[in-house]
């Protein structure tokens, strides 16, 4: 190199640095189009889980007034004053539904509370309510006492939170004791350690199942393989839905097993096998199964069977020969398909929401559940972003182990 | 392990047998659920289960009454139209952007391969649930929400990663000297992309458009978040109709995107053969 002047070298860098912009500008227009339609919106959907202004533009005035509050006591007067003002207003704008929603979601059991109040503080005129606001209210509902209560609004009131992630993580904050365990309803965890098994035991099964037909298929003469081979991309290939619907049609009570088992006369009385956990984890081994075959089997055709044989005419026992000398040449296979399957079932939706019944949800079945019924978007958000960190930290072991463009497809 | 060695004792024997049968068993694991809804589906009653008159190969116990409450209803005739809209439009999308950035991929000089290569493949890596509820926030904003083009554009991106992937699959080992000759020659680089590169990487152009267009035609979660229900495709109907009141119909249409996916199987084994063959060439050369 020292041999090149400055020019040269200086031209060198620049032929360099003109091909790698070649290279970069045909990945520029994909690039864009997925930071546009997909990084964007799952970045939007970070935002709103930490970002949450509607009950601060609701009620602004009550939340300013609850700034001198000390905590301890019910609000003073001026304060109840103007949170009965403000509540006339929403009422008139028909907004109170709005705020009774969110004050919900914030203190169970306050959406009648709302609803009634805002009733009652409608019929009285602005003026009136300036003078008698603050009784009006605390006759309405005794809940307008609580410090509780207000205290849980001005969590609500604050534009920028990280309340949702507590919820998400069935924690609480409490004015006096600081974060602690929710004490009354706990879910959500619970719902990860669930989803999280469920997704182990089906990784398991998936390698169980797949690494003797991977081993088998490797073995045997390519055509034959290859005709085998069909079996496993068939269902590979056919539709999601389709393959959930035949584990419907298989599991029902009446279905294809139970018919077949009772007119064999193994069992006296059907079994209830659909709607269940088991029905989840048996319809999912069953989807994903080829994406641990698929790898396993192209490393296991990559390997030379005369290492086991060389180990085996030194004098190796067949089972210790195997263990010790193929298997870990497998493992890329193994793992890849193994995370593979993994990252794939922990946030599987369609199928547990089909055959799971209540037992056998996942984490996906209740962000969904908030997004469409109970309408707590950011609730589903903050749900939503701590699965996605769990999926990310996966697929940076993959993309560091075996490298995201190595996925196999048939 | 085709044939077993004469040297090989009774647990070799053992062993390979039960390899053998363990095997079957798996295969017949993942294929029988699938076998089983075709004959199902010509049921002449409203069950999903098989009569007594099917088991006894009786003519009256088979219809195709299912088939003609499909093509006879317009919710189904109207979810196969969509489903094939969006998914011929998310493909073509997802091809031609897909293509061009795994040339772009492919190149020595390409900077930050690794991190741009794990962004442009994570639509397949996350959950749906979260990328349908990301979009359903964000496109509503934009107007793109319960709209052919907004599920189009949502089921290209989903796409993209497939045709990236099995494009840099038929790339590897691609000689760019070719492509430099032509340019020695004078050919315009858009001319080498067409009369050079692309035929050279077809069989992966073609593999990831059919990758792309069942990614599209057999997604459902993100239609169920964003498609109005003007866009409903047809695993969006089977989704409500297995929800909602389960019959043979589903079956039928099942049976329908079964023969889809042979076709598809078969096109997909014919191309993998022909680029195993066109590389092969290469070789020679």
């Amino acid at each position: 190199m020292s041999s090149l002047t400055t020019l040269e070298a200086g031209q060198a860098a620049n032929a360099r640095n003109k091909k790698r912009l070649t290279a970069f500008l045909f990945v520029v227009p994909l690039l864009v189009f997925i930071l546009i339609t997909f990084v964007a919106p799952i970045a939007s959907m970070l935002w709103r889980s930490v970002h949450h202004p509607i009950v601060a533009e609701l009620i602004p005035q009550t939340l300013s007034e609850l700034q001198r509050w000390d905590g301890k006591s019910t609000p003073d007067r001026q304060t109840l004053q103007t949170f009965a003002v403000e509540l006339h207003k929403l009422n008139a704008e028909r907004l109170s539904g709005k705020l009774a929603e969110e004050f919900n979601r914030a203190y169970t059991g306050m959406s009648s509370v709302v609803k009634a109040s805002a009733r009652r503080v409608g019929r009285l005129s602005e003026s009136q309510l300036q003078a008698e606001g603050a009784e009006t209210l605390l006759k309405a509902h005794k809940n307008w006492e609580k410090p509780q209560l207000w205290f849980a609004i001005q969590r609500a009131g604050q534009v920028y939170t990280y309340d949702y992630y507590l919820t998400a993580l069935d924690l609480e904050i409490h004015p006096e004791q600081g974060i602690q365990v929710r004490e009354d309803t706990q879910i959500y965890v619970q719902l990860y350690t669930k989803t999280l098994n469920m997704a182990l035991v089906i990784t398991l099964l998936c390698a169980l199942l797949g690494y003797p037909l991977a081993y088998y298929l490797s073995g045997l003469p390519e055509n034959r393989a290859n005709l085998l081979m069909v079996l496993v991309l068939l269902p590979f290939w056919t539709s999601l839905l389709v393959r959930t619907t035949a584990w419907i049609a298989l599991l029902q009570t009446n279905g294809v097993i139970n018919s077949f088992l009772l007119g064999i006369g193994v069992i006296g009385q059907p079994y209830e096998m659909l709607y269940t956990s088991f029905a989840t984890v048996v319809a999912m081994t069953h989807i994903l199964l080829p994406f641990m075959i698929l790898p396993l089997y192209s490393v296991m055709r990559g390997i030379d069977p005369s290492y086991l044989r060389a180990a085996m005419s030194l004098g190796a026992k067949p089972l210790p020969a195997f263990a010790r000398i193929y298997f870990p040449m497998t493992l890329p296979g193994l793992s890849a398909g193994a995370l593979l399957v993994f990252i794939i079932s922990v946030g599987y939706y369609i199928t547990p929401a089909l055959v799971g019944g209540t037992d056998g949800q996942m984490i996906s079945n209740i962000i969904a559940f908030h997004m469409q019924r109970s309408n707590n978007w950011e609730l589903a958000a903050a749900l939503g972003s701590l699965l996605l960190g769990l999926i990310l930290l996966l697929y940076w072991v993959y993309d560091r182990f075996v490298g995201a463009s190595n996925i196999k497809l048939g | 392990m085709s044939k077993i060695p004469a040297y090989y004792g009774f647990w070799h024997h053992l062993g390979s047998w039960l390899l053998k049968t363990s095997s079957w068993l798996v295969l017949l694991f993942l294929i029988l659920p699938i076998l089983v809804i075709i004959p199902l589906s010509f049921n002449v009653e409203p069950f999903f289960s098989f009569t007594e008159g099917m088991l006894t190969l009786q003519p009256e116990a088979f219809s195709l009454r299912w088939y003609e409450a499909i093509f006879s209803d317009t919710k189904w005739t109207l979810a196969i139209k969509n489903s094939f809209l969006i998914g011929i439009f998310a493909t073509l999308i997802a091809t031609v952007l897909g293509t061009c950035a795994a040339v772009g991929l492919a190149r020595d000089d390409m900077p930050a391969r690794r991190l741009i290569t794990a962004l442009l493949l994570s639509p397949m890596i996350v959950p749906l649930i979260i990328t349908a509820a990301g979009m359903f926030f964000f496109y509503s904003d934009l107007g793109l929400a319960g709209n052919y083009l907004g599920v189009i554009i949502a089921h290209a991106a989903l796409g993209t990663p497939f045709v990236i992937i099995t494009v840099t699959a038929t790339l590897t080992g691609f000689d760019y000297s070719l492509a430099r000759a032509a340019l020695n020659l004078g050919a315009t680089p858009l001319r080498v992309f067409f009369d050079i590169i692309m035929p050279l990487i077809r069989p992966g152009v073609i593999s990831g458009a059919l990758f792309a267009f069942i990614t599209s035609f057999d997604e459902v979660v993100v239609i169920l978040f964003m498609a109005g229900p003007q866009q409903r495709t047809i695993p969006r109907q089977m989704f409500s109709g297995l929800r909602e009141q389960i019959n043979p119909s589903i079956l039928a249409i099942a049976t329908l995107l079964i023969l889809v996916s042979i076709a598809l199987l078969v096109t997909i084994e014919l191309l993998r053969r022909r680029a195993e063959r066109l590389r092969g060439v290469e070789r020679i050369d």
